[in-house]
């Protein structure tokens, strides 16, 4: 069943859509990433234009992390006060990313700087993902389970500590801003939530524990995605709420399959699956550098109607 | 010679003297304007009192959430007081052309071992969607001075009036953007593809893909001998969205915010209805 997208203005099968909204959604609910690495390049693919593709995808992400979250909240793996401290530096971040986006837009090549931000940081957080947590999956395989405390880093030195009783932690609210900061500058330069870079980070650098790490995740990305969607429909009128539509309704319905399903296994698992994925989306994105494109010119409409 | 003889011929007479200055005059401002030629339903008669009455299988395309192309059968006939001419042939040329827009041509280079995107050309006005559609080889159907003043063939279609300095292939960019609009279908050439029966009546039809812009769609139809336009005709079409594809998009230029804050209450709303749902069905 075709379907004409008012603001695209192209035409494409509602089922296909409805799938890429599934799967995309099923990830999200999964490993707590908002999927907007994995959206945009899909939509591309099918023929929506890029500007269309990464405002829609930032609304699709609110939907399918709003039905996560919910999942989440039910089951209480969602630290709400680690949320919104991780959110007051996400939001500072993004004003800056969107500032330093602009900036790199006057001095023209942003596509190939966002496109090298994306390689170099899905590679080195993909990198590090897979070999700690195939490290972790020998380890608890040869002795059972070890239950020694978290080493304490820098993180553990800073002032104005607090407790976030939920991920079990009493440390300074400082990291958890500067993760937050870090995050929101890359999710708007990037396009994205953020959750490939926040999951991590919460991880390795926070020390969360990885049930709660996804529920805070998605409590964060709604926030940033939902800001970004505003500006895109404000400013450069590009969201499509017809193709959101279509997005949304697969992606919530996968969504909620993909909590269940990342609740099965083992947190070592789902780290090692999320960090197979960020690679392999890494992988393709430098293939796209290296390889020599079949159409080496490509078109841009300026202004219209 | 009775009075209903004798008018063609006067007014014939008349346009011999007219006509060759309104054309060069017309010829000059499409090259200046190089918008598609956009008088409405003007009919040119020529030399030889050959006249353009067209008809449209439909004057407006509306774009409904279902639309999936179009097609458009233009139809028409040659209405002459006169006997037919001797040679040459009479020969029949019709362009669709949508809505233009300046577009950026961008090539992509390797530059420290990753494609990058290096040279870019602006070209100043190029229609979103252009068929030309002929009784016969391009070549012989159309002179290039008529083409040239006309603008009928796809590349003469394309305005750009200067690459940057730095570009020296600035053609090989024109030719991308048609090569890549005609992998679209967007842009067609459909060489012999308009049915002519005993230089009289004549039809074709042109299908319209399913990515087109709104606007004014605008039709021409020349009439050439010798491929010299000695009749030519134009008309519109208007391409709308209508009913929910045109609410959409009016409220999304006209009141951006409300948009934005309904396509996030869609998307809450759904998130909560889907857990909502899912949970009802587990229990």
């Amino acid at each position: 069943m075709q379907i004409y997208l008012p603001i695209a203005e192209v035409s494409v099968n509602a089922f296909l859509v409805l799938g890429l909204g599934g799967i995309v959604g099923v990830l999200s609910g999964m490993f707590g990433v908002g999927g907007g690495f994995l959206i945009t390049p899909l939509l591309f693919f099918i023929g929506v234009p890029p500007a269309v593709a990464v405002a829609t995808g930032a609304n699709q992400i609110v939907a399918s992390s709003f039905s996560g979250l919910l999942a989440h909240l039910q089951r209480k793996t969602v630290d709400l006060k680690m949320g919104v401290v991780l959110l007051i530096g996400g939001i500072v971040g993004a004003a800056i990313g969107v500032f330093v986006f602009n900036y790199l837009k006057s001095q023209g090549q942003v596509d190939l700087f966002v496109r090298l931000t994306y390689v170099l940081f899905l590679g080195v957080v993909g990198g590090l993902m897979f070999i700690e947590s195939l490290s972790a999956l020998r380890r608890s395989k040869r002795a059972p389970v070890s239950t020694e405390r978290r080493k304490r880093n820098w993180v553990h030195t800073m002032p104005f500590k607090t407790r976030f009783k939920t991920s079990a932690l009493y440390i300074s609210v400082i990291p958890p801003i500067l993760v937050g900061l870090l995050v929101g500058i890359l999710a708007a330069i990037m396009g994205v939530g953020g959750g490939f870079i926040m999951v991590p980070a919460m991880i390795y650098i926070l020390g969360m524990p990885t049930k709660v790490v996804v529920g805070t995740s998605l409590f964060q990305i709604i926030f940033v995605t939902a800001f970004t969607t505003l500006l895109h429909a404000t400013t450069n009128y590009t969201v499509d709420v017809m193709l959101a539509v279509l997005l949304i309704l697969g992606g919530v319905i996968g969504a909620q399959f993909g909590t269940t399903l990342g609740l099965r296994l083992k947190a070592e698992q789902l780290r090692i699956l999320l960090a197979g994925l960020v690679i392999a989306v890494c992988f393709k994105l430098a293939l796209d550098l290296l390889i020599q494109p079949a159409e080496l010119y490509s078109l841009t409409r300026i202004g219209g109607h | 010679m009775p009075a209903r003889r004798l008018c063609p011929v006067l007014t014939a007479l008349a346009l011999a003297l007219a006509v060759p200055a309104l054309a060069q005059e017309q010829g000059q401002e499409a090259s200046k304007t190089l918008e598609p030629i956009q008088q409405q339903d003007v009919q040119e008669q020529a030399l030889d009192g050959e006249q353009i009455v067209v008809g449209l299988s439909r004057d407006r395309v509306a774009i409904t959430t279902q639309f999936d192309g179009s097609e458009i059968l233009v139809f028409g006939a040659v209405k002459r007081q006169a006997p037919i001419p001797e040679s040459p042939p009479l020969e029949v040329v019709m362009t669709i052309a949508g809505p233009s827009t300046p577009v950026l041509v961008r090539k992509k280079e390797r530059r420290f071992g990753i494609w990058v995107n290096t040279q870019a050309v602006l070209v100043d006005a190029a229609p979103s969607f252009y068929t030309v559609a002929t009784t016969g080889p391009m070549k012989q159907v159309l002179s290039d001075t008529e083409d040239l003043r006309w603008r009928i063939s796809i590349p003469r279609a394309i305005r750009s009036v200067g690459a940057p300095s730095n570009v020296l292939d600035s053609e090989s960019f024109t030719e991308a953007l048609i090569r890549i609009r005609e992998e679209d279908d967007l842009y067609q050439e459909l060489v012999g593809k308009v049915a002519l029966d005993e230089e009289t009546l004549f039809r074709t039809a042109i299908s319209m893909p399913s990515a087109l812009t709104e606007g004014n769609y605008h039709i021409r139809i020349f009439l050439t001998r010798g491929g010299e336009i000695v009749s030519h005709y134009t008309t519109t079409i208007d391409v709308r969205k209508v009913g929910l594809e045109r609410f959409l998009f009016t409220l999304s230029r006209q009141q951006p915010l409300a948009y934005g804050l309904m396509s996030l209450a869609i998307a809450i709303a759904a998130g909560w209805g889907a857990s909502a749902a899912f949970r009802a069905f587990k229990r």
